[in-house]
């Protein structure tokens, strides 16, 4: 895969790390009882299609950004 | 037995270059030109090797990659090399495989009159019952008598690369639709690659006899010749189609030479924006008894090898097929002064197919297939049966099936082929965006169709790209309609076995066996016969096995479906995936500043993670076993220095940074007075353990935090992820000092005075740097920071300074504080101080365990928030029983502890896995015994317990004790001394 970093442009995915899952909302800092902290950390969605994930730039600017990645076909969207 | 010949003129080799190679050790000659198969056929080498499971003779059956029986060993070590992709090189040295002692005289022929042991399931039903270790016992015998070349466990000699290209347009082959795609996408301007397997362009022109399509090559090829926007690689194998249209080329180089850097191969990884598949077509067999007789080949290979190589068989030839492609061959071998005996399976041929056959003096036979083949070691009669019976002598006994498109590359990635009633053949079942088939491989196999085809998908390539172009020319000629009758079995049942793949030896008997016993889908098919598992994959014969079992179960062959085609699409050496990246270059690996320095000092260095780290020197002794009881007791009882630059560092800068470490770590962070430092333990969200360390405070804005070695560029990157994308709003830079900042550890109840020594205009009393204090000092103009830490349990420091300026710093400790017999001590003894004062490590922080897992759940802030303290506190995490961490003595003199031992009480029957196991073990020079850290069931409730270490791996138990993980200066004295 090639990624477009928002920084750098477009690279290899060797260079990057992935971070998980975007579409989840993170409790506030200090909130969130167990169940919220929970379903955040344990119970993911699988979608076979579009997705919005996290990456790192990990072996460039180091920036994390969102990236969409259709999961079956490995096409790469829009970076933000 | 001569059944070939070499013509007197003709064909492609350079009869001007003689070239001498070695078969079996015996010296032969053939011309610059050849393939290893060209060559042996000239020479008379019909029958080249023995077969996989019944060593039946066989011989060369195809001159392409396609090619399932001439496999061969080359040079020394490189085995299953089909001769029909070997160049013929001055010094070849090709060995036979699996005949012994040669293909001509093989004692292990005796297979064949067992063959009743062969059939499919075989392995399955014999090996794998009716005890369990059947198939173990069985196993050797097996491989000796049956397989292919063997493998070697010497260094492969040569010398391999890897390349990264891009281009605009791929195109994959350079037969006319490779040719006219290339052209015609590369007029446009666009970055055109065109690959091709063979060592020449052309594809099947290549087999051609007429000059005007020979001269419509010679234009193409120089037009792309003179486009400096257009690579084209012969030699060079698309092997693997993967996402993003990233596409993995073998390039085989033509001459090789280790010694001077020359690579045998390069695996080039291309990133194409368009790909146009110009793939083919390859002949299929047609199956009938004894149709693996050495000098049964392919048709079209039959006419290649007259048109290119100029071999032809000795006079005679019997041609059988189902289409009209195999009439070029006859004609070709009438032409050429050939007897040539035609079957074909059809009763209505076309007319001028017919008159031409008659105006050659060739025999027809319509209707008409192969009963059965003889010929021990080379086919020598074929009786003929079906509309017509005959028996005809021979020389080459030459078949067409059919063709089949090669779709393998079209559909790595993931889109299945279809299967066309029309051709009797399965063709590409769609294409991805930007991805374009051109000639045979789309079923179109006529030469003219395959130029139009280039063209328009050439023009539709660039077209994605606003270009414009224009079309090839193509020679003079017009295409005749491909006309097929699909035969899939025999036409009359011979005596013979009739293969189906001539590689994995499976028959048509085979087939039906595994539809009887319910292997019908295509792929149980292949598992439980082994059909197309050899190294051909199955070219020539997986798509009459789909055809014969979709008979045999009565459904339309759509529905019996393919196989999936994966990469790579020819066999590649290992060497050239790994290219460069062997030896020392294996992985990259890291060196600390102080690496010199420790070289210096007589280090021996281990491996630990991606770093070099020191881990024992030489004036402690020459093994480690040794060495690091010298150097512990060094740090107990004087002074030792301390290499710790892999520490993880990182700067945290701003105004929110006490805020935020106040959040990350279990520990409060908040109040941390400036000039102190802190150790304190991170979470996951999950609440377990991620890393610990200490932080200095510099300022009211400055932090200076450090991580374990192993885990320093997870900590960074998740500082970052929190920084970035959850906690906008904290005013916050982390920016990473490991590779720029180095540490070193003074470390030994002599520590103030060799600080002291190197210092001497600093304070360094403890009421000015007392235990967890900070200190600036300058070194030469230098800032050095100065931590009061002890990670040994002793009086110590962490002393950090720039990078460039540690190895003089060391120097200067090892100079100045030489009176105090200071010396440095490794790895071995920094792992091992550490579990005498009880403090973790990478082995506890193993990334299962909690806080109270390691003894450390009164650290967490009660209010505060912190990261993972919610899931922490899950039930099971905070059960009672939990694995927790003790400290371990062991109890028996003249024993030894093990590092993972499993540990049970002493009353347990010694069997599963145990109440826990040791993480870390040391002799303790203080203790004068064995010690060990380990997690145990209940942790410390069981403290004062006998308990067994138990290890299986050398059939030990020692009798230990659970104790205290702090085996030393509990109270900290020397901490604080």
């Amino acid at each position: 895969m090639r990624i477009p970093c928002p920084h750098c442009g477009e690279r290899d995915v060797s260079e990057f790390r992935y971070g998980g899952d975007a579409t989840k909302t993170r409790p506030k800092h200090g909130e969130g009882d167990l169940k919220a902290w929970h379903d955040y950390y344990f119970l993911f969605d699988n979608p076979k299609g579009p997705h919005t994930e996290y990456w790192q730039h990990v072996l460039g600017c180091r920036h994390w950004f969102k990236l969409s990645r259709n999961t079956a076909t490995n096409e790469i969207g829009e970076a933000s | 037995m001569t059944a070939f010949r070499r013509l007197e003129k003709g064909g492609r080799i350079d009869r001007g270059k003689p070239v001498t190679f070695t078969f079996d050790g015996k010296p032969l000659s053939g011309f610059a030109g050849d393939t290893l198969a060209s060559a042996l056929l000239a020479n008379g080498k019909t029958l080249t090797s023995r077969s996989f499971k019944y060593h039946r003779p066989r011989g060369i059956v195809s001159a392409g990659v396609e090619e399932p029986n001439g496999l061969f060993t080359i040079g020394k070590n490189e085995p299953n090399i089909p001769a029909t992709t070997v160049d013929l090189t001055d010094g070849l040295a090709v060995q036979s495989q699996n005949a012994w002692p040669s293909p001509d005289f093989d004692l292990m022929a005796v297979n064949s009159l067992l063959s009743p042991l062969f059939q499919s399931g075989f392995y399955y039903k014999t090996f794998m019952g009716p005890f369990k270790k059947s198939w173990m016992f069985y196993e050797p015998f097996i491989r000796r008598a049956a397989g292919l070349g063997k493998g070697s466990y010497e260094k492969d000699s040569d010398r391999y690369d890897t390349a990264h290209e891009f281009c605009d347009v791929l195109v994959v082959g350079s037969g006319p639709a490779g040719l006219a795609a290339a052209l015609t996408a590369g007029r446009s301007g666009a970055r055109v690659v065109l690959v091709e397997q063979d060592s020449e362009f052309g594809g099947q022109l290549l087999s051609e006899r007429t000059a005007d399509l020979e001269a419509w090559r010679k234009v193409q090829l120089a037009e792309l010749a003179s486009l400096s926007n257009v690579k084209i690689r012969a030699r060079t194998t698309a092997q693997g189609l993967y996402d993003d249209n990233f596409v993995v080329l073998l390039q085989r180089h033509e001459e090789s030479d280790a010694a001077k850097g020359k690579p045998r191969q390069t695996l080039i990884s291309l990133r194409a924006k368009s790909i146009i598949f110009a793939t083919g077509a390859l002949e299929r067999p047609l199956v009938f008894s004894n149709n693996d007789r050495p000098g049964v080949m392919l048709a079209s290979a039959v006419r290649t090898y007259l048109n290119r190589f100029a071999v032809a068989p000795l006079k005679r030839a019997v041609i059988v097929t189902n289409n009209d492609t195999a009439y070029l061959t006859a004609f070709d071998l009438a032409e050429a002064g050939i007897a040539v005996t035609m079957a074909d399976h059809r009763k209505v041929i076309p007319s001028d197919l017919l008159s031409k056959a008659a105006m050659l003096g060739m025999a027809m036979f319509p209707g008409t297939g192969v009963a059965d083949v003889e010929g021990a070691k080379q086919v020598s009669r074929v009786q003929l049966a079906g509309a017509h019976s005959a028996s005809i002598e021979c020389d080459v006994l030459a078949m067409s099936g059919g063709w089949s498109p090669a779709v393998h590359l079209t559909s790595h990635g993931g889109i299945k082929p279809i299967y066309d009633e029309k051709l009797a053949a399965f063709v590409p079942g769609g294409f991805a965006a930007a991805h374009f088939g051109a000639g045979a491989v789309m079923g179109r196999f006529g030469t003219q169709a395959a130029i139009k085809d280039g063209n328009d998908m050439g023009a539709r390539a660039v077209a994605d790209f606003g270009k414009t172009t224009k079309p090839v020319a193509p020679p003079e000629g017009k295409d005749r309609a491909y006309h097929i009758l699909p035969v899939w079995l025999p036409a009359v049942a011979g005596k013979g076995k009739a293969f189906v793949d001539v590689q994995s030896d499976v028959t048509v008997k085979d087939i039906r066996t595994a539809h009887q016993e319910g292997y019908v889908s295509v792929e149980h098919l292949k598992r439980y016969t082994t059909l197309g598992m050899g190294t051909d994959q199955g070219k020539t014969s997986n798509i009459n096995a789909i055809a014969i079992m979709a008979g045999l179960r009565e459904v339309p062959i759509m529905q019996a479906g393919t196989t999936t085609f994966r990469p790579p699409y020819t066999g590649l050496a290992v060497g050239a995936i790994a290219g460069r990246t062997i030896g020392h270059h294996f992985r990259p690996y890291r060196l600390s500043p102080l690496h010199d320095a420790n070289k210096a000092s007589g280090a021996t260095f281990i491996e630990a993670g991606l770093w070099m780290r020191a881990w024992y020197y030489a004036w402690a002794g020459n093994s480690p076993e040794t060495a690091y009881i010298r150097e512990m007791e060094l740090v107990r009882k004087g002074v030792g220095l301390a290499d710790v630059s892999t520490l993880g560092k990182i700067d945290v800068q701003g105004p929110d940074a006490a805020e935020f470490l106040n959040r990350v770590y279990v520990n409060g962070f908040a109040k941390l007075p400036v000039g102190k430092a802190r150790y304190g333990v991170m979470l996951n969200d999950d609440g377990v353990v991620l890393d610990d360390g200490t932080t200095t405070r510099i300022s009211d804005t400055q932090f200076y935090l450090t991580t374990t070695t192993a885990q320093a560029g997870e900590v960074m990157s998740w500082l970052e992820y929190l920084l970035q994308v959850h906690w906008t709003d904290l005013k916050v830079h982390v920016t990473s000092l490991t590779d720029e900042w180095a540490g070193m550890a003074v470390s030994g109840p002599k520590s103030r005075e060799a600080l002291q020594l190197a210092f001497p205009a600093a304070d360094v009393s403890t009421g000015n740097l007392p235990y967890m204090g900070c200190l600036e000092v300058n070194f030469d103009g230098v800032p050095i920071r100065l931590l009061r830490l002890s990670f040994s349990g002793e009086l110590a420091y962490e002393v950090h300074c720039p990078a460039d300026h540690a190895h003089a710093l060391w120097e200067h400790f090892l100079n100045v504080a030489a009176p105090l017999g200071i010396k440095p001590y490794g790895l071995e003894a920094l792992a091992s101080l550490r579990i005498e004062k009880g403090h973790v490590a990478g082995l506890e922080l193993d990334h299962r365990n909690t806080l109270d897992d390691l003894g450390l759940g009164k650290m967490a802030g009660k209010e505060k928030a912190y990261i993972g303290k919610e899931l922490r506190l899950r039930e099971n995490l905070q059960a009672p029983e939990r694995w927790s961490l003790v400290g371990i003595e062991l109890m028996e003199e003249g024993k030894k502890l093990r590092g993972g031992s499993i540990l049970f009480s002493a009353s347990d029957e010694i069997k599963g896995h145990g109440r826990g196991y040791i993480t870390s073990v040391t002799w303790s020079t203080e203790l004068n015994k064995f010690i060990a850290l380990g997690l145990y069931q209940g942790g410390l409730k069981h403290e004062g317990e006998d308990i067994i270490c138990a290890f299986p791996l050398k059939n030990e138990q020692m009798k230990a004790r659970i104790v205290s993980p702090h085996f030393i200066d509990r109270e900290g004295a020397r901490l604080n001394a």
